[in-house]
Formats: C-alpha cells, sequence, structure tokens
C-alpha cells in the first residue's frame, strides 16, 4: 500500500481525534482561565493566607511534570477517595490545573505591571480596592496578557497529546491505536505532527490577527 | 475644615515626617513649597491616606482620616488628588475617565453625569477632546482632564502634588490657569508645587517645609517677601 494510501485510510479517524484534542483543550483553557484569574489576583492580595494558597499552587504544578499529574488526578486521587472519574473529567481537570497555574502567572504579571499611579489615581476618587481593580487594573491587565494566553493556549493544545497515557481517544492516541494494526509509524506519526502543526499555525495567525484589531 | 496634629511618618528607620501640625480653614488656598526630599508630597499624601500614617492625627471636616474605624473610600469621595504624572486611565476616553468615579461610586445617571462630565471638560477648556483617548493629549491637557476628573467628585478639597513639574514649561501655564479658576471659586485647595509665582499669587498661606518639618508658614508676603528663618531665606535665594 503506498504511503498516501496509508495517510488517506487513516485520516477520517484522526480527524475524530482531532475533534477530541480540540474540545479538550477549549474547555480546559477556559477552565484554566478562571482558575488562573483566582489564583493570580490571590497572588497579588494584601492577605498572607490567601497569597499563600495560590504560591503553593503555583510550586506544587510548576514543580512536578504534567504526565505524574494526570496520573496523580486520573488515578491516584480516585483510588484514595475510593471513586472512579472518567477519563476525559480526569484529563481536563489535569490539564485546566496545570494550565491553570501557568495563567495565574501570567494573570500576576499582568498586573504587577500596571502602573502604581493607577491606583492610586482610582483610590483617591474613592473608588474601592475592589472597584479599582475591576475597572481600572485588569481591563489594561488583560489586554497585556493577550500574547502570553495565547501562548498558554498552544502550549496546553500540544499537551493534550499527553491524554493519550490514559486513554482518551484524542489525536495521538488515535494515531498509536492505527499504528498498532498498520505498522506504519512513519506515515502515521507524521500527519498526525502535521495536523497539530496546521492547527497550531492557523490558530496563531487567527490569534495575531484578532490582537491586531484589538490593540488598533 | 482640615486639622493635623503632630503627623509622623517613617520608612523603615528613616523619617520623613517629623512632627507636624497645621490647620486648613474651609476655601483656604495653601501652597507648600520647600526642596525634594523635604517631605511636603508625603505630607499631601498623607492627608487622604495614600501613605499610611506612622503616628499623630488628621481630621478632614468631621472625619477623623487616621481613625481605623474611618471608611476611608468615603472620605476620598471628597477629596480630590491631581498627580505629578497625571494617572489617567489610558484604556478608557477622556470623557470616560472623568465618568467613572461619579458612575461606579454615586450611581449617577448616564445622561446627567455625562453632561456634567462635559460642563466640566468645557471649564478646563477641552471639550472638543471628550472622545479622545488620553494619550493623545499634551502633558498640559492630561493634567486638566485629571483636575476634571478629580473634581467630577464634587470634592470638598483638593490637593495637588506637584500639578505642573512633569509638564513643558510653556504647558505650564494653562494648567496654573485653571487652578487659579478653581482658587476664584472657594474650593479649599492644597498645593504642593515649585511654581513660586504661583504660591505667591493665588495661595492665602504657604508652607515651607524641609527635613520633615514645617519649618515656617505664614502669608505669601510673610514668606517671600520677609523670611524669618535661614533655612527659608537659603532656599529661597537660591531660587533666584
Amino acid at each position: 500500500m503506498s504511503s498516501l494510501q496509508v495517510i488517506l485510510d487513516a485520516l477520517p479517524t484522526l480527524l475524530q481525534g482531532v475533534l477530541i484534542t480540540m474540545k479538550l483543550a477549549f474547555i480546559s483553557l477556559c477552565i484554566a482561565f478562571v482558575i488562573g484569574l483566582i489564583a493570580g489576583l490571590m497572588n497579588t492580595s494584601q492577605n498572607k493566607i490567601l497569597r499563600g494558597v495560590a504560591t503553593f499552587y503555583v510550586d506544587l504544578i510548576r514543580g512536578t511534570p504534567l504526565l505524574v499529574q494526570i496520573f496523580f488526578i486520573y488515578l491516584g486521587l480516585p483510588a484514595f477517595l475510593d471513586i472512579r472519574i472518567s477519563e476525559e473529567i480526569g484529563g481536563i481537570a489535569a490539564l485546566s490545573l496545570n494550565a491553570g497555574a501557568y495563567i495565574a502567572e501570567v494573570v500576576r504579571g499582568g498586573i504587577v505591571s500596571i502602573d502604581k499611579g493607577q491606583v492610586e489615581a482610582s483610590r483617591s476618587l474613592g473608588l474601592s480596592r475592589f472597584l479599582t481593580m475591576r475597572l481600572v487594573i485588569l481591563p489594561q491587565a488583560l489586554r497585556r496578557m493577550i500574547p502570553a494566553f495565547v501562548n498558554q493556549f498552544i502550549i496546553s493544545l500540544k499537551d493534550t497529546s499527553l491524554l493519550s497515557v490514559i486513554g482518551i481517544r484524542e489525536l495521538t492516541q488515535n494515531g498509536e491505536i492505527i499504528i498498532s494494526s498498520n505498522f506504519r509509524a512513519f506515515e502515521i506519526w507524521g500527519i498526525v505532527g502535521a495536523i497539530y502543526f496546521v492547527i497550531i499555525y492557523i490558530l496563531t495567525r487567527l490569534f495575531r490577527q484578532l490582537e491586531r484589531r484589538f490593540s488598533s | 475644615m482640615i486639622v493635623v496634629q503632630n503627623l509622623r511618618k517613617k520608612y523603615g528607620s528613616l523619617e520623613v515626617l517629623k512632627d507636624i501640625s497645621t490647620t486648613v480653614r474651609e476655601k483656604e488656598v495653601v501652597c507648600v513649597i520647600g526642596p525634594s526630599g523635604s517631605g511636603k508630597s508625603t505630607f499631601l499624601r498623607c492627608l487622604n491616606l495614600l501613605e499610611d500614617v506612622t503616628s499623630g492625627k488628621v481630621t478632614i471636616g468631621d472625619v477623623e482620616v487616621t481613625s481605623p474605624k474611618t471608611n476611608i473610600d468615603k472620605l476620598r469621595e471628597n477629596v480630590g488628588m491631581v498627580f505629578q504624572s497625571f494617572n489617567l486611565f489610558p484604556h478608557l476616553t477622556v470623557l470616560k475617565n472623568i465618568m467613572l468615579a461619579p458612575k461606579h461610586i454615586k450611581k449617577l445617571d448616564k445622561q446627567l453625569n455625562e453632561k456634567r462630565a462635559i460642563e466640566l471638560l468645557e471649564k478646563v477648556g477641552l471639550a472638543e477632546k471628550k472622545d479622545e483617548s488620553p494619550d493623545r493629549l499634551s502633558g498640559g491637557q492630561k493634567q486638566r482632564v485629571a483636575i476634571a476628573r478629580a473634581l467630577a467628585m464634587n470634592p470638598r478639597v483638593m490637593l495637588f502634588d506637584e500639578p505642573t513639574s512633569a509638564l513643558d514649561p510653556e504647558m505650564v501655564g494653562e494648567v496654573l490657569l485653571v487652578m487659579k479658576e478653581l482658587a476664584r471659586e472657594g474650593i479649599t485647595m492644597i498645593v504642593v508645587t515649585h511654581e513660586m509665582g504661583f504660591a505667591r499669587e493665588v495661595a492665602d498661606r504657604v508652607i515651607f517645609m524641609d527635613g520633615g518639618y514645617i519649618v515656617e508658614e505664614g502669608t505669601p508676603s510673610e514668606i517671600f517677601d520677609f523670611p524669618k528663618h535661614e533655612r527659608t531665606k537659603a532656599f529661597l535665594g537660591k531660587l533666584l
């Protein structure tokens, strides 16, 4: 069978995997954004306990490999708690918690990059700490964070391939399944890589255009 | 109106304000002058607690600013502040800069808020810039918008922290003109400044600070024409 034929035969299955990959990345990133925003805000808070909790979370995630986090959340925790969770829930939880920690750092960096004078001007008008954050700091900080968010989205999209280890039938896992029956590793890994590349290439262009429109 | 008693401010072991006491009457215009590092900006920032106070007491109207029970946000609504670096909100238009605090604190109706904001812009001569982004304005224009923004909350007191120090010389005049107009309207003002001409012409009283103390205070004539203290004389002598 020609290489082309091998690839064409594999495509329907691989594209099904692409859908799962995109879904995992999208859901995880949305959750991660919320986690990251909360943890990032906690990290800039005056309250030592909130700051401590956020710092511990970020350090813990950054200090351990994603693969270990996936195993721990999908296999470790349920074993300890004596429950069962689906692969998808486990995978999304691991990916969200992982990306959330990196986004927390992006959020923290964005907030501290805003000039102190902005806070002083807002507070001196009588706006509370909360309103100052919501109306003055975050709108400016979030705009600055966009490139870093895009970067994290791309990283997390690629990280979904690690979820193949817990049997989620995303792009990488489907590739493996196909190879185990046709033994055409060269063609299949080649096309799997190409598909990731194309998706990310298109997304990067798309985001860059959005960014340009947003900043003008 | 404003009573300051034995105000002290320390940064670690560095004492920036050493026992400041003074009183500002309603509608009085007070200029604070003195060399850099004399503590005059810190003094001003202690009045609305942008700097926390190490010890002493500040009272504005009938509110004790330094009491831990005071709702500081509430107090700040009545105390406008203008900064050396303008600190306009760059993500909002000129008009929205002015409307922000009345909208969210006073819950002012949008149309009324906008009408008042435009009136304030007219007052500072910038009504035609209402939809501009702040970073398209000159320094003098930015500062005039900042003054309008502070006025939008109808403060009883206005604090000016070196409002013209970051401006190109040709833009100082337009800002001082707006401030003179405010003084004439009878708003209580405390102005930290290096503009001696403004202090002499507009101030009811001038405070000279050096080394964290109020060295001398009096009418402009008392300070500028007949300074009593050597340090005042030395400081004013250097300016000429």
